[in-house]
């Protein structure tokens, strides 16, 4: 029997995900979004991703990919002749790979620490988070989004900060992405905000802040 | 201003599998490069200026413009040069897409795991060696029955992941364990990719690697 369509595996809160939601937005494509308790996953989660077991995976007509970065690229090949995600130039494309990678390998990293660090150890990694997102606002020097004019593959994929780390910065009292350490980023936050395919896929942010002011006070009292 | 230098260039260190993943896309398409060899400890001003937020190789540049990081070179390589056979990875799109997940698989744990077991010891080498069989072990099953990972035709995993196959004899000798006995048709697909021109000529005899490691090992104090 044929499975048809187009399914997610996702958990509510997670960025990861909201990446592939976002790129099926901007194609216009109809899916279903399946949410997963992270604690007790589902026998197709396991099934459709036996190597990593995590979110997001992309069912298309019963076939599974898995990884955000590699689905947003699948979504763009896959609907071609839709709205375009990946830069057309070759250099172009490597750039945005480039920052993509750098941003998942290096950023996210130095932004975790902030979570659960106070004090002192906590100005001294924000610091350090600052100095990594200072990197990455270069991609976005004399552009509306690191996309160009509209929104693109990089944006997709660095979005989740819009939404993410003012939760971060509310839950941590940490100030990150400031007018003066990062003007370039903030005002991309806005911009990327108020895109709506953006804010359709956004998990609602009360529930996200008791989650997280949850989850750290969980963090801080082990 | 000095004009920039036309056509390819590879910035690249010897041993580096991930500078070898370049070197084998580029001659699998047939495309001539410079290859300039990098002083690590003592890096250059090109280096640094053309990778300037890691500092590290391989770099290409191409009429001088820089692209960083090895995977995302070889499919520049392949996007860039699209007209030159073979095509390193697939025209579909979930077959692109797999491509690209194990290709991600390899770069995330192989190398990270290889360094373990040859620099810890104890437990923590034992867990590595443990970790190394499973990762193998996955790759194999991957492969399945194909010949190469992508099928019939050697491609973007099969770059991705052959210059590791210089690095099993150091992994055997630290792992204490055997590559062809644990998976054979990883063991089978490493020698097949061996007799490929591109392969042949830009990997290291393992027992090259193997001394290198030994020399790491001296400069990191490691006994």
């Amino acid at each position: 029997m044929a499975e048809k369509g187009v399914k997610v595996f996702g958990m509510w809160a997670s960025p990861m995900v909201v990446r592939v939601e976002w790129a099926l937005r901007l194609k216009g494509v109809e899916y279903e979004y399946v949410d997963e308790d992270l604690a007790n996953k589902s026998a197709d989660l396991l099934r459709y991703n036996p190597v990593t077991k995590k979110v997001p995976v992309l069912v298309h007509d019963g076939k599974p990919i898995a990884e955000s970065t590699i689905i947003v690229e699948y979504i763009d090949e896959a609907w071609k002749g839709e709205y375009p995600i990946m830069p057309a130039d070759p250099y172009d494309r490597a750039q945005a790979r480039f920052w993509a990678r750098y941003a998942d390998e290096k950023c996210n990293p130095a932004l975790f620490p902030i979570f659960t660090a106070t004090g002192e150890a906590q100005r001294k990694v924000v610091h350090e988070a600052q100095q990594c997102l200072k990197t990455l606002e270069t991609a976005l020097e004399g552009k509306k989004f690191f996309g160009g004019d509209d929104v693109g593959y990089l944006d997709i994929v660095l979005g989740w900060y819009a939404h993410w780390l003012p939760v971060i910065e509310e839950v941590t009292g940490a100030s990150v992405v400031t007018d003066e350490a990062l003007p370039l980023m903030k005002a991309w936050f806005d911009r990327f905000l108020a895109v709506d395919v953006v804010k359709a896929a956004l998990p609602d942010k009360d529930k996200l802040l008791a989650a997280n002011k949850a989850r750290r006070e969980q963090l801080l009292s082990a | 201003m000095a004009a920039e230098k036309k056509g390819l260039q590879l910035l690249d260190f010897w041993v580096s599998p991930f500078g070898q993943r370049c070197r084998i896309a580029l001659d699998e398409k047939g495309l001539p490069y410079e290859y300039l060899e990098q002083d690590l400890d003592n890096k250059s001003e090109l280096l640094l200026r053309s990778n300037p937020v890691h500092k590290k190789i391989p770099v290409l540049l191409h009429d001088g413009r820089p692209v960083c990081e090895s995977l995302i070179i070889v499919q520049y390589i392949d996007e860039a040069f699209a007209g030159k056979s073979p095509a390193l990875l697939p025209a579909d799109p979930y077959a692109r897409a797999q491509a690209r997940f194990w290709a991600d698989y390899v770069d995330k744990k192989v190398y990270d795991c290889g360094t373990r077991l040859w620099k810890l010891k104890g437990d923590a080498q034992q867990q590595a060696c443990k970790e190394m069989l499973e990762i193998l072990k996955t790759l194999d099953s991957a492969l399945g029955d194909g010949k190469f990972f992508g099928g019939e035709q050697f491609g973007f995993v099969d770059v991705a992941f052959v210059p590791f196959t210089a690095w099993f004899l150091s992994y055997e000798r630290y792992g204490k364990f055997s590559v062809e006995k644990e998976c054979p048709r990883l063991a089978a697909w490493a020698k097949r990719c061996g007799e490929r021109d591109s392969v042949a000529k830009n990997l290291y005899p393992p027992e090259k690697v193997y001394e290198f490691i030994g020399v790491l090992k001296k400069k990191f104090g490691i006994e």
